[in-house]
């Protein structure tokens, strides 16, 4: 399944864009996504604590996701 | 207990329906505690005076750089040296004679926060770092009274509302939204991952807006939302923001009791990750007693400003020019602050290098305490 993410704060330095796709072969979970993150942007095992937003509401990692979701992926920041 | 010159002063908002004498004589009697005289802290504290709220603490230990005038508009060039809090202080009761101050000229840490928290209603956190951010949090929570979080980063800000009564009890806090700190590299501060000057300009005055509201009980706080804005292509996000069952500060079975060391929270285990370090003055004491490989992975224009003669290969050359640095024997790696040479370390060991050590603090922490003569920016 092809899923997009959106990527803030350092997430998007770490996959050099906004806006990434990510091909999850076998089961759909963000367990997955995760797991492709990190074979494929290696420094992104870094944001393992990280929870992801789909649809506005963070999700767990075993959340299924379908080809409609909008997955977003927020790290804290912390300038001020 | 409005005065003729707070309706003269005030007669904008005051006529606003929703807001009224009511609003006013709330932001009146509250007492507002600012964490953070800089990027963030210079739109809140303005707006705050402006608004009327009667009295407005200022946590603020540092002096006005030149570089901060590229975002910290409270102050000026004339001021470069000067106190931050007392310079802030001053512009801001001339914009508001009637509002009180009370200065906390003081790095807020777990010693200090509970006292410098005591006596105030609300608490804005305009600090740069991720461990004030739990601190606050949890000091916070401790007092039980609001927070209002707003962070930013390059063209990026967050703000959100914590800890704030509800109808269903006290709202989530920041610990729900980020209950592991990602490692300190993941999380630059404006120094070391730079921010458009005008970014915190919009979110420190949407948290100056967030703290109006909840003093004056008016409209719908971010309590329990996390508001995330773009400027580079002007998007915004908004998140729900739910309490956790198993937030060690305020879920089910709660641990944390009273403040912890959030500075060792939020380093993780150095030692885990295996990168060796060594403080400024140990560094000075080696380079007397002979040479040392010193290598320098910041920006050539950032070298040309200041450095200690090392070896400059910026980071992102780091990979490529591996073979330039040596592996038969100590090399120290610097940056500014101690992030990029922290990255640069963990790229070269996974290339087998063994002998790379990591200047903690960097070229700040040397002229900060080996010598003040570097020119600072």
């Amino acid at each position: 399944m092809k899923i997009e993410i959106t990527a803030f704060g350092i997430a998007k330095d770490i996959l050099k864009q906004k806006r990434t796709e990510v091909e999850i072969s076998g089961e759909p979970s963000i367990a997955a996504l995760r797991k492709e993150l990190i074979s494929n942007f290696p420094d992104f095992e870094k944001l393992a604590s990280l929870k992801f937003a789909v649809n506005t509401e963070y999700v767990s990692d075993n959340y299924q996701l379908k080809p409609s979701d909008e997955v977003v992926l927020i790290p804290p920041v912390s300038g001020g | 207990m409005l005065t003729k010159q707070d309706y003269q002063r005030y007669h904008r908002q005051i006529i606003i329906p929703e807001f009224g004498e009511e609003g006013q004589q709330k932001l009146k009697k509250a007492a507002v505690l600012v964490i953070g005289a800089g990027g963030l802290g210079a739109p809140i504290l303005q707006y705050l005076t402006a608004a009327g709220v009667g009295k407005i603490g200022i946590v603020e230990f540092d002096e006005v750089s030149l570089s901060n005038l590229q975002r910290q508009v409270l102050f000026e060039v004339e001021q470069v040296g000067s106190s931050k809090g007392q310079k802030a202080k001053e512009k801001l009761v001339k914009l508001n004679p009637d509002t009180s101050f009370e200065l906390f000229e003081a790095s807020i840490n777990a010693s200090n926060a509970m006292a410098i928290l005591k006596g105030y209603d609300l608490v804005i956190d305009g600090s740069d770092n991720l461990a004030t951010r739990y601190l606050v949090n949890d000091a916070s929570y401790f007092h039980r009274i609001p927070l209002v979080y707003g962070a930013i980063f390059r063209f990026e800000g967050q703000v959100s509302v914590f800890n704030a009564e509800t109808k269903e009890g006290r709202g989530p806090n920041y610990r729900d939204l980020f209950p592991t700190p990602p490692p300190p590299e993941m999380v630059p501060s404006c120094s070391e991952g730079g921010v458009l000057g005008v970014l915190p300009g919009i979110i420190g005055s949407m948290m100056a807006n967030e703290a109006i509201k909840l003093i004056a009980e008016i409209g719908e706080s971010l309590s329990g939302r996390l508001f995330v804005f773009d400027g580079l292509d002007f998007t915004t996000h908004t998140l729900k923001v739910e309490r956790q069952k198993n937030n060690p500060l305020s879920g089910d079975n709660p641990s944390i009791h009273e403040l912890i060391d959030y500075e060792a929270f939020c380093m993780g285990n150095i030692e885990k990750r295996k990168i060796k370090e060594v403080s400024v003055a140990e560094l000075n004491k080696k380079m007397t007693e002979n040479a040392v490989w010193l290598l320098d992975v910041r920006e050539d224009y950032e070298y040309q400003i200041a450095n200690l003669g090392a070896t400059l290969i910026p980071l992102n050359k780091v990979k490529s020019s591996a073979s330039e640095i040596p592996t038969d024997r100590e090399v120290v790696v610097m940056c500014k602050v101690g992030g990029r040479s922290q990255k640069a370390i963990e790229i070269l060991q996974a290339q087998g290098f063994t002998n790379l050590v990591n200047l903690k603090g960097g070229i700040e922490a040397w002229r900060n305490e080996i010598d003040p003569s570097l020119p600072a920016y």
